[in-house]
């Protein structure tokens, strides 16, 4: 670590690791009520715990992120944190508004935390994923305000990277997309058209440019391969994925009361979108294979490699899947959608924010470079658990899906929805045993901090390369 | 990557390329909002509906069913259960006014919200102003939703 005050990363990343844990929880408690209907009915109905369980997936990943980049940003710019007191105050403003507000989802009825909160004065609760009372949302606002002061302010002040300004502008998006938060429309087509505003353009859009940003970063430190080389990768990552993701928006215009010719515009650009997640791909594994150094940090960049392989096959291939509209006719809100948001999710968000973890921790730990290798060795049976876990949850939900898809909208006869959940339980006993494996996953994960801390930590390989010696 | 392909080419594509499509996306977006009115069912948009959605947003039931396909998959497809009730909305209210307390043992059973008949009445309404939006090759499939 070479600015004091980037180790306010750390409270950043432990509660997003703690959050985590809450998330997988609550995930744990649905897959149960998929099956056990009854479970925990009526206490903790099913939308509460989903909105618990998705909320606190994108809070952490939010915590993530800002803690990636209190990290990163000094290091690239080459000076201290602008108002790094701002930085803490706005972490323990954002934990506790976050903290309220899942207590609200649990404890009290939503209509009464709707009451409660006065949410008829600016109605915009009740939305999926935007379910969080006005004033929360407010509180979210102020706090990406104050935190892209301080990072625009130190990359402003300091040395000025590709990689800095690219997270500059994915930050500066996702801040501005979340306004759409606060436009709630009567007219449910309006709604639902700007709703994507903020779904669509954070997770295919400008969260593409900060999971780039933060990758092109670790490989970086990591390989060290030449900047030049990795920056130009990053422009043409995050050119693609804009040029097919902000039209790819189509993809979700289909069946909403949209004119017909999203169709073809979301179907043509859509489909493009996998292209720079497979660049992301070639681009890591590239620069691994043409490393000078050999990072001692081996969980950190096995974390990276993961998540360009798993965003490509979450994102790229599970989107593909269902994205082209003759497709999405049939599969459309079906359970091949939560199979594929949850390997897209995992793979290119939760996994770039573990990479990051994994590479800065040690340092803010008092690290020179990397754990111990006893400690490593625990992290990457967690990488091992809950990227397999994951791979077998969506396989499960796909077979779930193309059974419902099949069952309830193709065929002949077609069966009633609740009918189709009693015949596909299988599957979803499957995924909740597959979750469990996850929780384990996870649970080594957090293990994996305390392993080996007084060991010596691990060294760099030096290569004796076969031709030069 | 090649040589000839150097970085300052591949940033004027990403700032060309983004500018580009975001005003392509901006224009496509107005020419939406051309057509909204012939198929968004906003002559049926009265204060009874818009009070209806609140009812809906504020008991989150995005948070089990989906809406046009879109929301939760535990419950099922809304957008047409006016349809799916026979055209009723006495239907629609029946069936929320009736959920038990604790709920159907073994099942998943939906919350007993209480509403009043006011209430019921504009959340009926809302489900039947949503049925009367035209989707695109009258999405869904068929009447299961
Ligand atoms: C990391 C990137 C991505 C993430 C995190 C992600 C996540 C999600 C999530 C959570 C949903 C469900 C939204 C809802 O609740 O209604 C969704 C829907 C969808 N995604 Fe993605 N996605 C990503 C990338 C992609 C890509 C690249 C494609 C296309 C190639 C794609 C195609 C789709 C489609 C077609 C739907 C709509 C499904 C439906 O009709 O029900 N996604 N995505
Ligand atoms: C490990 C155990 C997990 C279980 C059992 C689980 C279970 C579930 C269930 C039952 C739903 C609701 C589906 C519905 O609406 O009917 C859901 C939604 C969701 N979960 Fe998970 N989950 C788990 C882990 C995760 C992880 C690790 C992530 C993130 C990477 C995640 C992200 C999501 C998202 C984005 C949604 C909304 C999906 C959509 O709208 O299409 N979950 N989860
Ligand atoms: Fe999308």
């Amino acid at each position: 670590m070479k600015y004091k005050s980037q180790s306010v990363a750390k409270l950043y990343f432990v509660a997003a690791i703690a959050l985590f844990v809450g998330q997988i929880l609550f995930g744990l408690v649905m897959g149960l009520q998929y099956v056990i209907g009854d479970f925990l009915f009526p206490e903790i109905p099913f939308n509460a715990a989903r909105m618990v369980h998705t909320n606190l997936l994108i809070v952490w990943l939010l915590f993530g992120f800002m803690g990636s980049a209190y990290y990163l940003v000094p290091e690239e710019s080459e000076r201290e944190l602008v108002a790094p007191w701002l930085a803490k105050l706005m972490f323990w403003i954002f934990l506790i508004a976050g903290a309220a507000t899942v207590a609200g989802y649990l404890l009290v009825p939503y209509a009464k935390l709707a009451e409660l909160t006065m949410d008829d004065l600016l109605p915009t609760m009740g939305r999926e994923f935007l379910e969080q009372p006005t004033v929360t949302k407010l509180g979210i606002v102020v706090v990406a305000l104050s935190f892209l002061f301080s990072i625009g302010m130190t990359i402003l002040k300091g040395r000025k990277t590709v990689v800095t300004l690219v997270l500059l502008i994915g930050l500066t998006g996702l801040a501005v997309f979340f306004l759409f938060a606060f436009y709630n429309p009567e007219n449910l087509v309006l709604d639902k058209y700007y709703w994507w505003w903020v779904v669509h353009l954070w997770v295919e859009g400008v969260w593409e440019l900060i999971l780039g940003a933060i990758l092109a970063f670790i490989l970086i430190k990591t390989t060290g391969v030449d900047r030049e080389v990795i920056e130009k990768w990053l422009y043409v990552i995050i050119a693609m994925t804009l040029i097919t993701g902000l039209i790819g928006t189509g993809h979700h215009y289909y069946w909403i009361g949209t004119p017909d010719f999203w169709q073809w515009w979301g179907s043509i650009f859509s489909a493009m979108e996998p292209i720079p997640f497979f660049m992301m791909t070639i681009f890591a594994f590239n620069m691994v294979n043409r490393r000078r150094r050999n990072h001692p940090n081996k969980a950190a960049v096995l974390w990276a490699l993961g998540t360009a392989v798993m965003a490509f096959l979450g994102a790229g291939v599970w989107g593909f899947l269902h994205t082209l509209a003759p497709v999405n006719y049939y599969t459309h809100g079906t359970q091949i959608t939560a199979a594929h948001g949850h390997m897209a999710f995992y793979g290119a968000y939760v996994m770039i924010v573990l990479a990051m973890i994994s590479y800065a921790m040690p340092m803010m730990r008092g690290r020179k470079a990397a754990n111990s290798p006893s400690s490593q060795v625990v992290e990457m049976w967690s990488f091992w658990l809950m990227t397999v876990s994951m791979v077998f949850i969506t396989l499960f939900l796909t077979g779930a899906g193309i059974l419902q898809t099949y069952l309830q909208r193709y065929s002949d006869q077609p069966l009633d929805f609740m009918t189709v959940q009693d015949k596909i339980s299988l599957f979803y006993w499957l995924r909740e045993i597959a979750g469990v494996i996850f929780l384990i996953g996870l649970v080594l994960y957090v293990v994996s901090f305390f392993v080996g801390t007084d060991d010596p930590e691990a060294v760099e390989k030096i290569e004796v390369d076969a031709e030069t010696a | 990557m090649s040589e000839t392909f150097t970085k300052s080419m591949a940033r004027n594509i990403f700032y060309g390329g983004s500018v580009f499509f975001f005003l392509l996306f901006l224009a496509l977006t107005f020419a939406s909002h051309q057509d909204f009115p012939s198929r968004d069912n906003h002559e049926a948009l009265t204060e009874t509906v818009a009070k209806g959605k609140r009812i809906w947003e504020t008991h989150d039931c995005i948070g089990c069913h989906t809406l046009l396909g879109e929301g939760a998959y535990f419950a099922p497809e809304l957008g047409n259960v006016y349809e799916r009730f026979g055209n009723s909305t006495e239907a629609i209210k029946a069936f929320i006014k009736s959920r038990p307390v604790d709920g159907v043992p073994g099942r998943r059973s939906m919350p007993q919200f209480n509403l009043s008949d006011e209430e019921l009445e504009q959340v009926a309404q809302f489900l039947k102003y949503a049925s009367g939006i035209k989707t695109a090759n009258n999405w869904p499939p068929n009447i299961k939703g």
